[in-house]
């Protein structure tokens, strides 16, 4: 089966259009989607600083991601489950859409970012956890991940402006 | 007194007609209230959450706090000087809009909250209850950034 059929089927489906009819529903949902940015993308920028060595320098960096982490994690989690409820509420719209596109990518590259952190340098941390700059490698890791999940904001943002969709029937 | 005449005024400024008659001003404009909005929240959180016993626990708070502050007041400073054009570009629908007004009247509190009650309290300069201290930050700046997205909706 091919997606595009599935993401027509999905667009038809009464819960979809219910969701994006909804006066109340959906309103909530996106602002949802917005408010636990603050939450994610606030713990990890910090991490983001401490690695980057601009922040926060006395604290360890271990002690930053694993305290921090788990707080970004369930910020993530809501924002997973809020976006997919948007997606849900206009899976052909969003399809479509060139931004909705990159941002899919982008995530994926910010989960490439952190599993190589993760599983080479963030191994040895012991050695460096209390440097005020950390090694190279960390800051780029910090670097790119405040770099991507920008621009996954910044397409999150603009896939509400339709300036490069197909119009139905164009 | 009607304030309309003087919304339309704000609207026919330099700064708001550039904005409304750009396509991508405003969209740019916003990503970058949103990129402050994450670090405002980060900055506001990691010490809220600090007084509730979640995050950095092994830090004292008044170091905590004097280390999240420059980040906060970076981040304020920027969500302020992005919103102002972006309100200049739609003043008179912002006038028709409830949660236009509940924003900014929320951003007063929160602000004038956080940069003197709580800033003594989580330095230990006044003797506030912090759980409290903290669920009310969460509270007004939740309420800032909820009013802020609806002014989308109504």
């Amino acid at each position: 089966m091919q997606l595009s059929v599935l993401i027509q089927w999905l667009d038809a489906t009464p819960g979809s259009v219910a969701l994006r009819e909804s006066i109340l529903v959906y309103p909530l949902v996106e602002t949802a989607h917005v408010l636990t940015l603050c939450l994610f993308l606030g713990m990890i920028v910090l991490l983001d600083l401490r690695l980057l060595g601009f922040g926060f320098q006395s604290v360890p960096v271990s002690e930053v991601a694993g305290r921090l982490l788990p707080i970004g994690l369930t910020g993530f989690v809501l924002m997973a489950i809020s976006g997919a409820l948007l997606f849900y509420s206009g899976p052909v719209r969003a399809y479509g859409n060139i931004f909705f596109r990159i941002k899919m990518a982008l995530i994926i590259l910010t989960g490439i970012n952190a599993l190589v952190f993760h599983y080479t340098i963030y191994k040895r941390v012991a050695s460096w956890d209390r440097d005020p700059i950390p090694p190279l490698r960390a800051r780029l890791a910090g670097l790119f991940s405040l770099l991507l999940w920008s621009a996954v904001v910044i397409c999150g943002r603009m896939q509400a402006y339709n300036w490069f969709e197909k119009t139905p029937g164009a | 007194m009607d304030f309309l005449p003087l919304f339309q005024r704000l609207e026919a400024t330099t700064i708001g007609t550039v904005v409304r008659e750009s396509l991508w001003m405003f969209p740019v404009i916003e990503c970058v209230h949103l990129l402050a909005l994450a670090l405002l929240g980060g900055a506001v959180l990691l010490v809220d959450l600090r007084l509730l016993g979640f995050g950095l626990v092994n830090q004292p708070v008044d170091l905590l706090a004097r280390k999240a502050d420059p980040w906060l007041l970076v981040a304020w400073i920027a969500i302020i000087f992005t919103g102002i054009p972006m309100f200049l570009s739609e003043a008179t629908k912002c006038y028709y809009s409830p949660p236009f007004f509940c924003k900014i009247g929320l951003l007063a509190i929160a602000s004038i909250y956080t940069f003197t009650y709580r800033r003594r309290v989580t330095r230990k300069l006044a003797h506030g209850r912090a759980p409290l201290t903290a669920c009310t930050s969460m509270a007004l700046w939740l309420g800032v950034g909820f009013a802020g997205r609806w002014i989308a909706f109504y």
